[in-house]
């Protein structure tokens, strides 16, 4: 009998331990978000050929759901590129109906408040409505935040920084729990291209304090203070040239792509060979691996690439 | 059967909606109401039609049309129904009475008829002589545009942005903050100089500024001499007891006399419901020839005009001359300020603008803005797009729709795409990559035709290359420039405006295919 003896108590104190574990994370619950984020199974998924809704649908179920992110009763901002106002075709903003899905899965995974906006270039009014991100927003039952007065902008410091020490970040994204970056892939006349961490020049006031102190060194300042706990990439429409903004539909490639990272420099190195460039090309990414915000060496990342 | 009471009934119903409708047509950021409503309210406007019909045969020059008839057949009813700054008058009388003891009582004025005339003289003979602005500081619309735009339309931005805030911090978008990018001191002590003005006049005397120093005003006063409708003093009825004439802001009824100024009244009707005999009547009547006041005041007002004239045609200054003549390198060189799209020329504008300040309100990222001399004295607060401000918005119309004088003409979307207001001039001295050897390309970032593009330099770096035959003008480069104190690159004013040449259009490149694998 020592043998069932022996099988009779593993199995109760593997009963206790699994409980004690239980109990253990529950009481902790921030750092088993964090573990979650961390035990992801891949580094990067990247999708191609389909509709941005399907692409990320497949994107974010190989990454085991976005409840992974978002937690229930969690608050969430989305921020895509709605930067200029010109209708989706023209590529310059990020696809309405791929920021509709992700509020969507936000919500399935019982997210409280989804909030979306943008510090715009162009007229504000006209952006949120002519990129269609306002309607798509709204239908998902998300809420638009006006970017558009500097009173929205708190002072934030960060630590590290090279060029940048302070900025004034948008009170949305200092009071939400989840930091969803959508940002759309697209040829740039300053940066060179504009993906995730490009995009994050959207949640500050002060743009031209960047374009002053050397741009490339602030965009990858900022991602010192930062980290969205999600960058997805819209790749479905690509503006290959005469960016940000786009001078026509001739301007605009239909590469039909999507990326998901928690890595901001990871996702934009990828992304930058999506568009055609080497990543070592654009000094922002450089930057930014150098100062160990991600990985730009996609060899070394696990990822996982979908075709459709 | 004809009952006085019910014209005061009217003249009030009808005043309220006019005061409403033109107060939210300056306070609108949204655009609720589409042009044809703002249009209706606005063609009625005389000197705005008047100025209009110079330029443009539109169906708002027949509202000259309808006022003159509405005139010639009523009186001076158009500054009792229509004006916006003579309503207001009424509204400071109706409100200052509420904190007197006793009710207010007018008293019969006498006619300042050679300052009133040598007043319309100046402003016709400048307006012809190009210093239209002199109309516009007086005309009761532009008054009453620039009190809106720098008085009352702070403090409708202030008190939406405070609700606005409120209702942000229990997570409730549902009323937009409105950015409020720059206040013209300029317009606000024009403001205070003629609102004060108008006031002082309004407490002291009634309609004293309609009377004395309203072009519109006197001009409709040399109408209504011989309008078919009168006001007049029944000679048995009236028993001179004075009632008309507490009530009369215009203060042209003489009950001694049992005589009424038809040039001086503004149509109120409030002696019709004064008076308790039936000595006040409104019927038609022949215009009074034996007056001798008439014959006097139309002798000092011909004799006015001819010296008047004379004076007002050596004030006219031109800005054909760049105001800069001797350029140095480093600080923006602006020839000629920009003036708003479809205004044509600065020619054009300057001529046809009487600073209602209506495109100031109307416009949503708030370039125009009020001059001060950028288009010399004679442009005094004549809006000019001011690039440090804010930019032109590309697929925007707004101002050229909303201007009431067709100092703006509006243009479609297509029009506006080419329409090249301005050129853009790259000072590479000034711009960041050659003095910080960074890369910035703001100005192109913004660029809506791509007239700035980024080109190698230096091997690592890219920097501005401006395409000026391409460039509208927009400011979007100039706004965006972030050095300091001056900018790398800025919009030359078109004196005249031009087509931009469309931005060429590229071929379309080749999709990746889909059996192509992924580049990582």
């Amino acid at each position: 009998m020592k043998r069932r003896d022996f099988l009779q108590k593993t199995a109760a104190a593997t009963l206790v331990a699994g409980t004690a574990f239980k109990f253990g994370s529950f009481s902790s619950l921030w750092a088993m978000e964090a573990s979650a984020v961390n035990d992801k199974p891949y580094d990067l998924v990247a999708v191609r050929n389909g509709e941005p809704e399907a692409m990320f649908d497949k994107a974010i179920e190989s990454l085991g759901g976005i409840g992974k992110f978002v937690k229930p009763g969690r608050s969430v901002v989305v921020k895509p590129n709605i930067g200029w106002d010109v209708s989706p075709e023209r590529a310059a903003n990020t696809h309405p109906g791929l920021v509709k899905r992700i509020i969507e899965h936000c919500f399935q995974a019982g997210a409280k408040d989804v909030f979306v906006f943008d510090n715009t270039c162009d007229l504000w009014t006209a952006c949120y409505n002519n990129s269609g991100i306002e309607t798509a927003v709204k239908s998902a039952g998300g809420k638009m935040v006006p970017g558009n007065v500097e009173k929205m902008y708190h002072e934030v410091q960060i630590p590290g920084g090279e060029k940048l020490k302070t900025a004034l970040v948008h009170e949305t994204i200092l009071n939400s729990d989840v930091f969803i970056n959508v940002p759309i892939l697209k040829h740039h006349a300053s940066a060179r291209v504009t993906i995730a961490m490009k995009n994050l020049m959207g949640i500050v006031w002060d743009r031209r304090f960047w374009h002053r102190n050397d741009l490339h060194q602030c965009i990858a300042d900022f991602c010192l203070y930062s980290k969205p706990t999600l960058n997805v990439v819209d790749a479905y429409r690509v503006l290959t040239r005469n960016g940000p903004r786009g001078v026509s539909e001739a301007d605009v490639l239909l590469t039909r792509n999507l990326l998901v990272s928690t890595d901001i420099v990871a996702i934009d190195a990828a992304a930058t060979r999506v568009f055609g460039s080497e990543p070592d090309e654009i000094p922002h990414i450089v930057i930014g691996h150098d100062m160990g915000i991600g990985n730009m060496n996609l060899q070394q990342l696990s990822i996982n690439r979908i075709s459709m | 059967m004809f009952k006085p009471h019910n014209l005061k009934k009217l003249r009030v119903f009808v005043s309220i909606v006019f005061l409403l409708s033109l107060s939210f047509i300056f306070l609108d950021t949204k655009e609720t109401f589409p042009v044809w409503f703002r249009e209706s309210f606005l063609f009625l406007q005389l000197v705005p039609s008047v100025i209009q019909a110079t330029t443009v045969i539109g169906w708002m020059a027949l509202g000259i049309l309808v006022v003159i008839i509405l005139t010639l057949l009523f009186g001076r009813i158009y500054c009792s129904f229509i004006c916006p700054l003579g309503i207001l008058q009424d509204v400071i009388t109706r409100i200052a009475n509420l904190f007197r003891k006793k009710k207010r009582r007018f008293r019969f004025l006498k006619a300042r008829n050679i300052l009133r005339y040598s007043l319309l003289i100046v402003v016709v003979a400048a307006s012809f002589s190009g210093f239209i602005i002199i109309l516009g500081w007086l005309d009761p619309f532009s008054v009453f545009g620039r009190f809106m735009t720098h008085a009352v339309r702070p403090v409708y931005i202030y008190i939406n942005n405070g609700i606005s805030s409120l209702l942000f911090s229990i997570n409730n978008y549902w009323l937009n903050p409105i950015e409020f990018r720059a206040y013209s001191w300029a317009s606000a002590g024009a403001v205070v100089a003629l609102m004060t003005l108008v006031v002082w006049m309004a407490a002291a005397y009634g309609r004293q500024y309609c009377n004395t120093v309203c072009p519109v005003g006197t001009f409709l006063g040399l109408l209504s001499k011989f309008s078919l409708y009168k006001i007049r003093l029944d000679q048995q009825l009236c028993n001179s007891c004075g009632l008309c004439q507490q009530v009369c802001k215009a203060g042209c009824i003489n009950t001694k006399e049992k005589s009424v100024d038809m040039s001086r009244c503004v149509g109120c009707y409030n002696c019709l419901t004064a008076c308790k005999s039936n000595g006040v009547l409104y019927s038609i009547g022949l215009p009074i020839t034996s007056d001798a006041s008439h014959n006097s005041s139309r002798r000092q007002f011909l004799g006015s005009s001819a010296s008047l004239v004379i004076a007002t045609a050596g004030l006219a200054n031109t800005i054909d001359q760049p105001q800069h003549e001797n350029p140095t390198t480093i600080p923006e060189e602006k020839n000629f300020p920009v003036s708003p799209p479809g205004s044509k020329s600065l020619d054009h504008f300057v001529s046809k603008c009487i600073a209602c300040h209506l495109c100031v309100s109307v416009c949503p990222k708030q370039v125009l803005q009020p001059s001060l001399f950028e288009y010399g004295l004679k442009g005094f607060l004549q809006p000019r797009m001011d690039y440090h401000t804010s930019f032109c918005n590309f697929d925007c119309t707004l101002c050229g729709e909303a201007c009431p004088t067709g100092a703006i003409l509006p243009l479609t979307l297509e029009q506006k795409h080419v329409e090249q207001i301005g050129k853009v001039v790259f000072i590479r001295r000034n711009c960041i990559v050659r003095t910080d050897l960074t890369d910035c390309g703001a100005c192109s970032e913004h660029c809506p035709t791509k007239a700035v593009i980024m080109v190698p330099w230096r091997k690592v770096l890219l920097i501005p290359e401006v395409k000026p035959e391409i460039c509208i003008g927009c400011g979007a480069c100039e706004y965006a420039c972030p050095t300091k104190p001056f900018k790398a690159i800025y919009v030359d004013g078109n004196k005249v405006h031009q087509i931009a040449d469309k931005p060429e259009v590229l071929e379309q490149l080749a999709a990746p295919k889909p059996e192509d694998d992924f580049p990582f």
